[in-house]
């Protein structure tokens, strides 16, 4: 077998609040294969678009940085590379689309100057070719009208049209790894659905990677091969999107999975219960603590919980979650 | 087609302005205690009642209010604004000759305060704590409170009294003849202190106003984005946030342009350069009142000018001011 | 955590203004500003009576310098004594600037506060208004008042007043725009009250913060605008004023600089107290700011 394109191991990132730095990721590793797509699952705040950030290295600056671990893309370690090797590499083989449509794009270059100048920059070419490629790619992101729109600003564009272009700007080079996070978040749902049909068909042309960040189940389901299950910076169950949806073993992951009836329909012993996950994602000031950070919310929790932080548990081939009290 | 229109639009407003200044001067005039046969007979050094009447035929003065308005808008609207006894010319002649030099004032200081402003404010967006945002807060008390008219004084004092560089008043140099060049230099040289003195508020706010907008900027989505594409730290500052940034300092810089022309009498008025601000200086001091509106006319045609080329300029910059289609 | 945010929210609420005072307290240059301008206006009140000389009197040889022969700044160039200028001239700047700031503010406040409440009509014709009064030069168009209806101290004062509303005209329209959707003017309007009533004991004191800063930055401007004048030799000739003092000396700076110098320094440290004091109270009353 090849070698993963993205080897992530043992990162933890900070993030300085008030009270003092926080690991807003935890020792979290996982590996990312030529074109796989693997989701981050969680609430909002569990650290899944910092890893997204973290990967790109556009973590916010003087707030927070990479404290230890290694990002591997390609054997090269994006932690401590120059800004300029980071520069060459995103946009050009990792990019990303960013959750808000709305704002991500700049409101006063027309669209076909905001791809066209991601092709002059990395692939070297002149005006003249950017601009008969980005109507290329704008053709190819199903965009109608292109020889009009690609004259066109985003306000003029409809959130779906806007993150479209993202999409368009984020593959242009090609890229090994493409990172979404939650991209269809801002937008209606039938829209979201033509999104995802857009990422799936282009991962099929260009055998690229995607990093996809969610908070819905239904578009794990969909879209990923892998998942892993985030909770409080840490990663708690990470396995193939079969196994972690049809047997969940993390009492979060099943909570989360309840959250949404269709996909559990085999569990209803478990729906009675967790119908919802009573409380919320514990501060930031409590990250790094050695105990289990979902014990306060967990119907399972015993003793150790309090005392240590859970080790991953084996479960089946791929399919491993960090809890003291799997299968009890 | 748009654009057309709105420039048509923007125009046809302008021109509304334009009549009320020139109403507004109607009425100063009216409202002034005496009447412009008065203050002039003053300027002469009095007048026989002779002359008095003449003077006021000549301005109409006899006729009924509304006909008078009428057919001063009508005379002002072919830039007739009447004649000064104290200069013994059409004021309007007198006017023209002075408005170039206000101009060069006017525009040049406007211009250096937007450059040096707008790279101050970019250089300590950068590093929000470096020197270059220290400078920009001192400069923006120090822009905001010292008397425009002080400034000049004390560079005046320093670079042209203790230090000689500067030549102390005026815009030439009587002794200095030659080519085009030698005598533009020598205009520059003039130059040089009453542009620093004049922009020296403007550039404050502009720095302080940019710093500001380029901070936001600097923070939004389209930036990290910017940054995703894997753009260098100067794409992404000159390219992407700048041009975002500026449609606030420009449409400030229209806002301030009353204030510049003020501010630009007052600094006239320090290194006696002759301009408006020079003449309206002088012709207050003689009471002649035709060359006093004429100026107030003129100044505000200036900033009316000024605003729309304002407007021109952002609409260039800033799509989304062009409307959708 | 939790339970300290629990007890701070369980104190009794405090009077707004006294948080307000904490927050400026806390702001060292704006407290600093606030003692040199509580100086400032003292002597500009007691002044006069505690160092009698006239300002207009011949007391010492002309282009006397600073520290010497007992006149602590010197004479100008008529042998005036420049102490007794400031001294005088303090109250005239501070009592010029306060009248025309407060007049330009009335004006303002009355103008945006109907264009704001309104709307329709009579918005868009107070606004073209505002719009006017932004083209005409200003210090141009109030030389232009003051040479033809006379140089008198009330002239001069509604001559600033007159130019300078439009800023406090536009903040406070923006503020009624903004406040009138609000659900407390809601639920006054619902319950009857009067326009006059809705505008000035509803909306009014919910606009305050941000006209309150302004008018302060407007004292400011008004001081240095009256300077101005009085350098352009439009001023009262019969009462003295700092800018005035440069005016009439500024053609002897090479024999004695500080004749007008000193009198900048004194414009110059009194706007600048008053901006910082404006400052201090803009931080101390804008909520958002209150929360970081």
């Amino acid at each position: 077998m090849m070698a993963p394109i993205l080897k992530v191991e043992n990162l933890s990132v900070e993030l300085k609040t008030k009270e003092g730095t926080s690991p807003v990721i935890d020792n979290l590793s996982f590996e990312l294969n030529a074109g796989e797509t693997l989701s981050f699952v969680g609430e909002s705040g569990c650290g899944k678009s910092m890893t997204a950030l973290g990967i790109m290295g556009l973590l916010p600056e003087k707030i927070s940085r990479v404290s230890s671990g290694r990002i591997l893309f390609q054997g090269e370690d994006l932690a401590s590379v120059t800004q300029k090797r980071l520069q060459e590499i995103r946009g050009n083989e990792i990019s990303m689309i960013f959750q808000e449509p709305m704002t991500s794009l700049n409101p006063v270059y027309t669209i076909g100057e905001q791809i066209g100048e991601i092709l002059r920059r990395h692939k070297g070419l002149n005006r003249k070719q950017s601009f008969l490629q980005a109507l290329d790619l704008i053709e190819a992101v199903q965009i109608p009208d292109t020889k009009n729109k690609i004259h066109s600003y985003p306000f003029q564009l409809s959130g779906g049209q806007r993150q479209r272009v993202m999409i368009a700007m984020a593959l242009a080079c090609e890229p090994k790894i493409l990172v979404a996070d939650e991209p269809t978040t801002a937008l209606d749902v039938t829209v979201q659905a033509q999104i995802f049909d857009l990422l799936k068909e282009l991962r099929v042309k260009t055998n690229t990677a995607i990093i996809l960040i969610t908070h819905d189940m239904g578009v794990v389901y969909e879209m990923a091969q892998k998942m892993i299950v985030m909770y409080a910076g840490r990663k708690v169950e990470e396995g193939s999107v079969n196994q972690v949806i049809k047997s969940p073993a993390h009492p979060y992951t099943q909570g989360l999975i309840s959250c949404v009836p269709h996909l559990t329909e085999k569990q209803p012993e478990v729906r009675e219960r967790l119908l919802e996950i009573p409380g919320i994602v514990p501060g930031l000031t409590s990250f790094g603590l050695n105990k289990c950070l979902f014990e306060s919310r967990c119907h399972k929790s015993v003793e150790k919980c309090l005392s240590s932080k859970p080790d991953s548990q084996s479960i089946s081939t791929g399919h491993q979650a960090n809890c003291w009290n799997l299968g009890k | 087609m748009k654009l057309v229109f709105a420039v048509i639009q923007r125009v046809f407003y302008a021109a509304i302005l334009l009549l009320a200044v020139i109403v507004l001067n109607f009425f100063m005039m009216h409202l002034a205690p005496g009447d412009i046969a008065d203050s002039i007979a003053q300027t002469m050094g009095g007048a026989d009642e002779e002359i008095m009447k003449e003077i006021r035929a000549d301005y109409g003065l006899d006729k009924p209010f509304l006909t008078q308005l009428g057919q001063y808008i009508f005379k002002v609207a072919q830039f007739d604004l009447g004649y000064s006894y104290f200069y013994t010319q059409p004021v309007t002649t007198l006017i023209l000759a002075k408005i170039p030099a206000t101009l060069l004032l006017v525009i040049t200081s406007q211009i250096l305060a937007l450059i040096v402003g707008v790279l101050l404010g970019v250089q300590s967006a950068k590093n929000p704590n470096g020197i270059s945002s220290f400078v920009v807060s001192m400069l923006a008390l120090f822009g905001y409170a010292a008397p425009v008219f002080w400034t000049g004084i004390l560079l005046l004092i320093a670079f042209s009294l203790k230090i000689p560089i500067f030549p102390v008043a005026g815009m030439y140099d009587v002794m200095v003849e030659g080519s085009f060049f030698v005598e533009a230099l020598d205009v520059l040289k003039h130059l040089v202190l009453p542009v620093v003195t004049l922009s020296s508020i403007f550039l404050a706010l502009y720095s302080r106003l940019c710093r500001a907008s380029m901070m936001e900027v600097l923070g939004s989505d389209y930036i990290r984005t910017a940054k995703a594409k894997g753009l260098s730290r100067n794409e992404i500052i000159y390219k992407h946030a700048l041009k975002n940034a500026l449609s606030p300092v420009i449409t400030l810089a229209g806002l301030q342009l009353s204030a510049v022309v003020s501010g630009a009498v007052l600094v006239e008025a320090v290194y006696s350069w002759p301009g408006l601000g020079t003449l309206a200086f002088n012709s207050i001091l003689s009471r002649d009142t035709p060359t006093i509106l004429g100026i107030l006319f003129f100044s505000s045609l200036v900033v009316i000018v000024g605003n729309l080329l304002t407007d021109l300029v952002l609409r260039l910059i800033d799509p989304r001011m062009r409307g959708s289609e | 955590m939790k339970e300290k945010e629990n007890k701070e929210k369980e104190e009794k609420p405090r009077h707004p203004l006294s948080e307000v005072f904490d927050m400026y307290i806390r702001n060292f240059s704006a407290v600093c500003a606030m003692f040199v301008l509580i100086v400032i206006i003292i002597l500009a009140i007691f002044g006069p009576s505690l160092y009698p000389t006239d300002p207009f009197e011949m007391v010492w040889m002309p282009f006397s310098p600073p520290g010497q022969e007992g006149f602590l700044l010197g004479t100008d160039y008529l042998g005036r004594d420049l102490m007794a200028g400031l001294v005088h001239g303090a109250r005239v700047s501070i009592l010029v600037g306060i009248s025309a700031a407060f007049m330009s503010v009335v004006i303002g406040i009355t103008i945006g506060a109907l264009a704001g409440y309104y709307r329709g009509t009579i918005e868009e014709i107070l606004m073209r208004l505002t719009e006017f009064f932004q083209v005409l030069p200003t210090l141009l168009f109030s030389m232009v008042i003051v040479a033809l209806f006379g140089a008198s101290l009330p002239m001069i004062v509604i001559a600033i007043g007159l130019v300078s509303w439009t800023a406090v005209a536009r903040i406070t329209r923006a503020e009624f725009l903004r406040i009138r959707e609000l659900e407390f003017v809601m639920a006054s309007r619902a319950s009857g009250a009067s326009d006059f009533r809705l505008i000035f004991s509803v909306i009014l004191p919910n606009a305050l913060p941000p006209i309150i800063v302004q008018a302060a930055l407007m004292v400011g401007s008004a001081i240095l605008f009256e300077a101005g004048l009085s350098f352009l030799g439009l001023s009262d000739p019969n009462i003295v004023s700092w800018g005035q003092i440069i005016g009439s000396n500024r053609q002897y700076i090479l024999d004695a600089s500080y004749t007008v110098t000193v009198p900048g320094l004194a414009i110059f440290v009194t706007v600048l107290a008053i901006s910082l004091v404006g400052d201090g109270l803009n931080d101390a009353l804008n909520p958002k700011l209150r929360r970081r």
